[in-house]
């Protein structure tokens, strides 16, 4: 837990903290709305004996009392595992219906779902990722979940081509970029063996190329959502700081409806754009979650 | 098959041409299927009326249940459905995936995917099996079985009640008093009692 001590100066209460990350996460599903009502969805786990237990901030979360992989519900596509902090920027972008959607970076498809579900499976979500193996886990969740509005690429996201796609612009994209992934410490335990300041810069920089694109792809109005599930700044309002500067877009309030602080202006010796309050840090004791980043922006050229 | 394109035709792809190249089926791109015969390219692509009509005729599917999406060839014979969006993709679209899966078409017998059963397999009349939940525990497993069935033999929409509702779970294949379940290895569950 070493490489936690160096955000001490950032979490208000360090103690509750540390507590939070040694715990272990509880199961948590998301109903997909594409094939079932969250009440029958609730039925069906019920009947199978899990106890569902609803996640008060985002309707047809549940947590579970037992493994959610192995029930009647998960095999006709209801459910699909899903941490709970995990639903936070599908929810940030907010798309509707019939709008024209980027998932960055997909794989495994929780977010890419999601969004189908939150959008009713139509318009159109191009769902990235740049490795042929996890992209095999996306498809087999769109699959599972009877999502159509979905195509899939194989590609860098820095270099994301529309070529093939009717739409030449998008009206939002979710850059749920890869991360050191320090909050998943309590799914994950062995996550900050590996840590090493060389792998964040490294992230980072890749980070910086998919949020640019994103911003690039996307229409005058539309919105970006930028998120980790990181706590390191070098990876979070730095990045969205960078991005500030090379591409047309602003920060803009999110409407979070769970406990979170807000992203920070300043770390070790760096300073951010100052409107970077209006991103958020989720720590795992605000909400006992695993640890997330989330940023709102929009396009603005 | 009204039109010839459900008949068991084999891959051999003949040479014209389509707007978007050569007239052969790429084994990496989606093609829109066409409408009708009279405007096939492709020798031996199915038709959208065709996958109308099978999905009507086996399991009383009505076409207007598929209004709204297009279906695509990828690679000879398996189709793949997608929500159209107010300006339709080209007729050609070199990605991973397109929407779902929804039927293959390679062989003599054409047999729907389980997403696509699972999604559109509620709207069936005909050919629909309802098992028990035991009975329906082992189709999922993957388990062969001994059923009464007085109905067609081939690929059935296999359902069984869950949550207050009967729901279509996959497809299996009746012969001879026998039911094979064609769940996918991937999707297979040993689902405790």
């Amino acid at each position: 837990m070493d490489v936690l001590e160096r955000y001490e100066p950032l979490v208000g209460d360090f103690a509750a903290f540390l507590a939070a990350c040694e715990r272990p996460l509880p199961s948590v599903v998301r109903v997909n709305t594409l094939r079932t009502t969250v009440e029958r969805a609730r039925a069906a786990l019920a009947e199978a004996g899990l106890e569902p237990e609803p996640v008060g901030w985002h309707p047809g979360l549940f947590r579970l009392s037992g493994q959610p992989g192995a029930n009647w519900p998960y095999a006709h596509g209801w459910l699909h595992g899903q941490e709970e902090v995990s639903a936070v920027p599908a929810r940030v972008l907010d798309p509707r219906p019939g709008d024209v959607v980027w998932d960055a970076t997909a794989a495994p498809g929780s977010k890419t779902t999601q969004l189908a579900a939150l959008m009713e499976d139509s318009g159109r979500v191009v769902a990235t990722d740049n490795n042929i193996g996890r992209v095999s886990a996306l498809r087999s969740n769109t699959e599972r979940l009877g999502v159509t509005n979905t195509a899939v690429t194989t590609e860098d996201a820095r270099n994301h081509s529309l070529k093939p796609f009717a739409h030449d612009a998008y009206d939002r994209a979710l850059v749920d970029a890869p991360c050191s992934c320090e909050g998943t410490v309590r799914k994950n335990p062995d996550t900050l063996e590996e840590w090493t300041m060389e792998h964040v810069e490294g992230v980072a920089a890749v980070q910086k190329g998919v949020l640019r694109r994103a911003v690039q792809a996307t229409r005058e109005g539309g919105v970006v959502v930028y998120s980790t599930c990181t706590f390191a700044p070098e990876e979070n309002e730095a990045v969205v700081d960078y991005v500030l500067g090379e591409e047309d877009c602003r920060p803009l309030e999110m409407d979070l409806p769970l406990e979170h602080a807000s992203g920070v202006t300043e770390w070790q010796g760096e300073t951010y754009d100052d409107r970077l309050t209006r991103a958020a840090r989720i720590y795992p004791h605000h909400n006992d979650t695993g640890g997330f980043f989330c940023a709102k922006l929009e396009v603005t050229g | 098959m009204s039109d010839g394109g459900g008949a068991g035709g084999g891959s051999k792809r003949g040479n014209g041409s389509e707007g978007t190249g050569e007239a052969e089926n790429r084994p990496h791109r989606f093609d829109r299927l066409p409408a009708t015969a009279s405007e096939r390219t492709v020798p031996n692509r199915p038709t959208r009326a065709a996958v109308l009509e099978w999905f009507e005729e086996r399991f009383g599917i009505p076409p207007g249940t598929f209004e709204g999406y297009s279906f695509w060839e990828r690679g000879a014979g398996k189709i793949w459905c997608l929500a159209e969006v107010d300006t339709p993709e080209p007729d050609a679209v070199d990605v991973e995936a397109l929407g779902m899966t929804l039927l293959r078409t390679r062989q003599e017998h054409w047999k729907p995917t389980m997403a696509g059963v699972q999604k559109f397999g509620g709207h069936a009349t005909r050919n629909v099996l309802e098992l028990d939940d035991e009975r329906a525990r082992r189709f999922l497993a993957g388990e062969e079985q001994e059923v009464e069935w007085e109905g067609d033999w081939g690929y059935l929409i296999i359902a069984h009640e869950i949550a207050g509702g009967v729901e279509p779970l996959g497809v299996g294949l009746y012969t001879y008093g026998t039911l094979r379940s064609q769940v996918p290895k991937g999707r297979r569950r040993e689902l405790e009692k």
